[in-house]
């Protein structure tokens, strides 16, 4: 395990979270993204079957998510970048312990 | 409307306008200008766009036209590997940087333990996986062409007085040659091409705006209106969500995979990045740009299929659109657009192939081949720059070959999707090699075969079509006829879509196969160490490779330079070194800067890895590969053996010349005892010789001489002749026994009377006075040995006796006592013994002890000696007794049987 103070000061603290966020960021996207699995589809069979997503909503859904996504990346971006290098908290952010194997 | 001729002059202008620029990037790089400009990260991500070829420029209008919105898929795909940078990206950049390495072949090779196999196979699996690809950009460039080519068609591409065949051939001879003057200008391979990266990023600029230009036009001038143009998608065709679930997540899934995998990507992204920090602008930018670049697909193609004709091509409606609308100069853009798209992806993708392909397999087959060709100067540039021209060409012919083969005909992004497919199969390999340090070569090998075969058998041979290169047979009853073989419905799933059940099969068997031979095998030592580095690569410090460069040599480096560079080139480059140094006229110091400078200069020619190679030989020091470690310490093993195997040598040759002084000794000995034995044989045989020549003398010359002196003579010299016949007698008998020649007369006795019988024979005509006692015995002995030999050794102790005891009343006891192993008889008188340093040869031939009377050779102990020998015992001289003590041993097996018992128990 990285070795380090239990409890931190309040700006590094908000970084380590930054940095949780830009991890989980792709991961958010990934299910926002795969949500058009569940819409229904257009069964020609079926004429009863619920209304087809129509095709301006979805494009509205999937640019919002991407400019959604952009804006989040860029935010996080102007919070991060620097600070990382500059603290000195790359290192210990990126060492994860289950890799030393 | 624009002639073909117009088309071809303005196509030329933009070629000769990215060639300036591009030469005026590599000029400001080359004098330090413009860094800003040329290493900032809004230049990297712009030369991401390469991922934007000509299939997206014209094949995702296409594609929506066809397939509604699942073209996002291979944008949403990117975007997510992009967004997740901290997960993947920065770990590949990290291990490029530190790695050094030039293609995703080198990463790939280099992780598995520098393995040339693994190269190799790799990169014949991404020349075969991309050309597809190539064919696509030939395709699309060709389509557009044909538009302008036969307006008067309506835009179909099948007019009169065009081969589309023929045009895609000159289509590709333009690219091949402009690759080649564009990529191998200079011998510059993989570090910062500023030039090819300025250009690919003014290209990315130009498809963009073109796109957007075009997206602008149809949305506010066609469609009038962001609303009117929904209304409108929701009224078309494609106007409702109808894609597949398995398709949008296996797509979206594909993409991200190709994203990692494509050459061309890892290239711009891994080896062309400048700064890790750029990553996670990039992050948000490139997305950002996919979003752009699709933003407007949906409505280009809705408007296209409500104001072209039907039939018309929807892969080109961004051209065919402003087109029918006579906007001329944005038909132009539009074109322009697909055109970089098209030229972009393939410089970099054959810039990319055709570094992997000279690196891995040229390189090495000529490096076998002409052995020591690498010293001459000159050389080895040269052999690169042919190498990577010819691995254009052959690139290039083989997307023209395929373009010809698929007929033309398919639609661009089923081409994507299977080159997509192809490269895909690197992920397995490429994640597990970075991720998991239990990752082997064999692994990696086995499952890049299978999800390559896979692939080629589910996805690139159906793509020709029916009965081209699968006969309808094998698509209907399976490969050999086994049913579970069939290309679009392997192990008997059917029902799947082709390309979703070709990525789910090809990538899912290669991943298993990866894995469970990475369980089975164990990686060699190389392997091991990579992949701790690999896996590794961010828990170390990421601290600059400088060289602590003190002891290279100049001159060196100015040799090898020239080999490589050339040698005005080479001294040039010294020279502004020099120069930058402020000691022009002179080699300059071989400072770190220096050292590092060079060792980029190197590397744009032969590869990163083999520059630094060359020179850490001569600067020697900060960065040993491990293979030179795992070299050295072979060789230093070896040395070890060999040295261990000297020592023991030296050690058996000194035990042999031991041996032999040893050897030696005892023959110097023998001959001094040789020597001794004689003279003393000729002084025994002279004593009495010289009395009876006096004594025979005598009689015959004296004339008168009584009768009592003649007599006296006589006995004298019959006396000495007795004497000489004993001493004969003596010698020839223990020859014999020396000799081993005696024959032993055993018979049975009774040792009492035995001794007996000595002790009378040798006192017998004595005139001695010494007294014999025989000690009595508890019981009788039996003896079963040689008794008349037995009876000569105890005759010869007791006369020994009889003449050296010199006490005034000698005495002499003789006792036997039976022991655990034997019979021992003692002979002990009263005499004075002998001294300590003559008991040790007192057995030795002609020993007599000093100053004792008597007439004796000195044969009689010796003799004594090798019948107690031949008899199976011993005689032994007894130290620490009063007198003189010998002590005659019998062993056990002469002692008669029925005796036996009594005489193993102890006698007292």
């Amino acid at each position: 395990m990285a070795k380090g103070p239990v409890f931190l000061e309040r700006r590094t603290y908000r970084l380590r979270r930054m940095m949780d966020a830009v991890k989980l960021l792709p991961l958010l996207g990934f299910a926002l993204w795969m949500v058009p699995l569940i819409w229904p589809l257009p069964d020609p069979a079926d004429q009863t079957s619920a209304d087809p997503m129509p095709m301006s909503m979805a494009l509205l859904y999937l640019f919002g998510v991407w400019v959604f996504l952009v804006f989040m990346g860029w935010l996080l971006w102007r919070r991060t970048a620097g600070k990382m290098g500059a603290s000195g908290t790359a290192s210990s952010l990126s060492s994860r312990p289950d890799e030393q194997g | 409307m624009l002639a073909l001729h117009q088309l071809v002059i303005v196509c030329l202008a933009y070629v000769i306008f990215l060639f300036v620029v591009a030469f005026l990037a590599d000029r400001a790089a080359l004098r330090g200008q413009g860094a800003a400009l040329l290493r900032s990260p809004l230049v990297y991500t712009l030369s991401l766009s390469i991922y934007c070829t000509g299939w997206t420029f014209y094949g995702a209008v296409g594609y929506a036209a066809r397939s509604g919105l699942e073209y996002l898929t291979i944008y949403l795909g990117p975007s997510l590997v992009m967004i997740g940078w901290w997960w993947v990206l920065r770990r590949l950049v990290s291990i490029g940087r530190s790695q050094r390495v030039t293609s995703i072949a080198d990463l790939i090779s280099s992780r598995y333990g520098k393995s040339n196999v693994l190269a190799i196979v790799v990169t014949l699996m991404a020349v075969i996986g991309v050309t597809p690809y190539i064919a696509l950009q030939l395709q699309s460039v060709v389509l557009s062409i044909s538009i302008f080519a036969v307006p008067e068609a309506g835009g179909t591409p099948n007019g009169a007085g065009f081969n589309m065949t023929q045009a895609a051939f000159w289509v590709a001879a333009g690219l091949a040659l402009f690759t080649v003057l564009f990529g191998t200008r200079k011998l510059n391979v993989n570090e910062r091409h500023h030039g090819i990266v300025i250009a690919v990023a003014v290209e990315a600029v130009v498809k963009l705006v073109a796109l957007l230009a075009v997206g602008v036009f149809v949305v506010w001038g066609l469609a009038g209106g962001v609303g009117d143009t929904l209304a409108r998608i929701d009224a078309s065709a494609i106007g409702a969500w109808e894609v597949q679930g398995s398709r949008w997540a296996a797509l979206t899934m594909l993409s991200a995979a190709a994203f990692l995998c494509l050459p061309r990507m890892f290239q711009v992204m891994v080896v062309e990045n400048d700064d890790e920090r750029y990553l996670q602008i990039a992050s948000w930018a490139f997305p950002a740009y996919l979003m752009l670049i699709s933003l407007f697909v949906v409505p280009i193609a809705v408007v296209g299929l409500d104001l072209l004709p039907a039939g018309s091509n929807p892969d080109l409606f961004v051209v065919s659109l402003p087109l029918s609308q006579n906007q001329n100069g944005l038909a132009m853009l539009s074109f322009l657009g697909g055109f970089s798209s098209a030229t972009s992806m393939v410089i970099v993708a054959t810039l990319a192939l055709s570094t992997m392909v000279s690196n891995h397999i040229v390189m090495p087959v000529w490096l076998a081949l002409w052995q020591g060709g690498a010293t001459q100067s000159g050389d080895v540039r040269n052999v690169v720059i042919r190498a990577r021209r010819l691995s254009i060409l052959i690139i290039m012919t083989f997307g023209f070959l395929y373009y010809r083969a698929s007929g033309g005909g398919g639609t661009l992004a089923a081409i994507g999707t299977i080159s997509f497919g192809g490269v895909a199969q690197f992920l397995p390999a490429l994640m597990g090699g970075i991720f998991w340090r239990g990752a082997t070569r064999l692994g990696a090998l086995w499952g890049l075969g299978t999800g390559f075969a896979i692939w080629f058998f589910t996805m690139l041979l159906p793509s020709f079509g029916v009965d081209a290169a699968l006969s309808r047979d094998i698509f209907e009853q399976g490969l050999m006829g086994l049913g579970w073989l069939r290309p679009q419905a392997l192990f008997g799933i059917e029902g799947l879509d082709p390309t979703v059940h070709a990525v789910f099969w090809s990538l899912s068997l290669n991943a298993l196969a990866f894995l469970v031979v990475s369980l089975l095998t164990f990686p060699d030592p190389i392997e091991r160490l990579q992949g701790a580095q690999f896996v590794n690569v961010l828990d170390q410090p990421s601290a600059s490779r400088g060289w602590t460069a003190s002891v290279a040599g100049s001159e060196d480096l100015m040799i090898m330079a020239q080999r490589i560079l050339g040698a005005r080139e080479a001294q040039a480059f010294f020279e502004a070194q020099a120069r930058a140094q402020n000691i022009p006229g002179q080699l300059p110091e071989p400072s770190p800067a220096f050292v590092q400078a060079l060792e980029r200069e190197l590397a744009a020619s032969v590869g990163a890895a083999t520059a630094h190679a060359m020179v850490s030989q001569i600067v020697g020091g900060t960065s040993v590969s491990v293979q030179d470690l795992l070299a050295v310490a072979d060789e230093s093993a070896q040395m070890l053996e060999h040295s261990s195997q000297l020592e023991q040598k030296s050690r058996e040759l000194s035990e042999t010349a031991a041996q032999l002084r040893l050897a030696n000794e005892k023959l110097t000995q023998l001959s001094l005892q040789k020597d001794a034995f004689l003279s003393q044989i000729s002084h025994e045989l002279r004593t009495p010789m010289t009395s009876i020549r006096s004594f025979s003398e005598i009689l015959r010359d004296a004339a008168r001489l009584s009768a009592a002196d003649k007599t006296r003579y006589a006995s004298i010299i019959h006396s000495e002749t007795i004497r000489l016949t004993r001493l004969l007698d003596d010698l020839l008998d223990l020859s014999v026994l020396e000799n081993g020649q005696v024959s032993l007369h055993f018979g049975q006795g009774n040792l009492q009377d035995v001794l007996q019988r000595a002790v009378t024979t040798a006192t017998a005509g004595m005139a001695g006075s010494l007294k014999v006692q025989i000690a009595p015995m508890a019981q009788d002995v039996l003896l079963n040995t040689d008794l008349d030999r037995l009876v000569q050794v105890f005759i010869n102790l007791i006369t020994n006796a009889q003449k050296y005891c010199l006490s005034e009343a000698p005495e002499l006891t003789i006792a036997a006592r039976m022991q655990r192993d034997g019979l021992a008889i003692e002979f002990v008188d009263n005499g004075q013994g002998i001294a300590v340093d003559e008991q040790a040869v007192i057995f030795e031939k002609f020993y007599r002890v000093s100053g004792a009377q008597g007439d004796g050779a000195g044969l009689g102990l010796a003799i004594c000696q090798e019948i107690m020998l031949r008899l199976g015992g011993r005689i032994t001289y007894l130290p620490n007794r009063a007198g003189t003590a010998f002590e005659v041993f019998l062993p056990g097996s002469v002692l008669a049987r029925h005796d036996a018992e009594v005489a193993l128990s102890p006698a007292s």
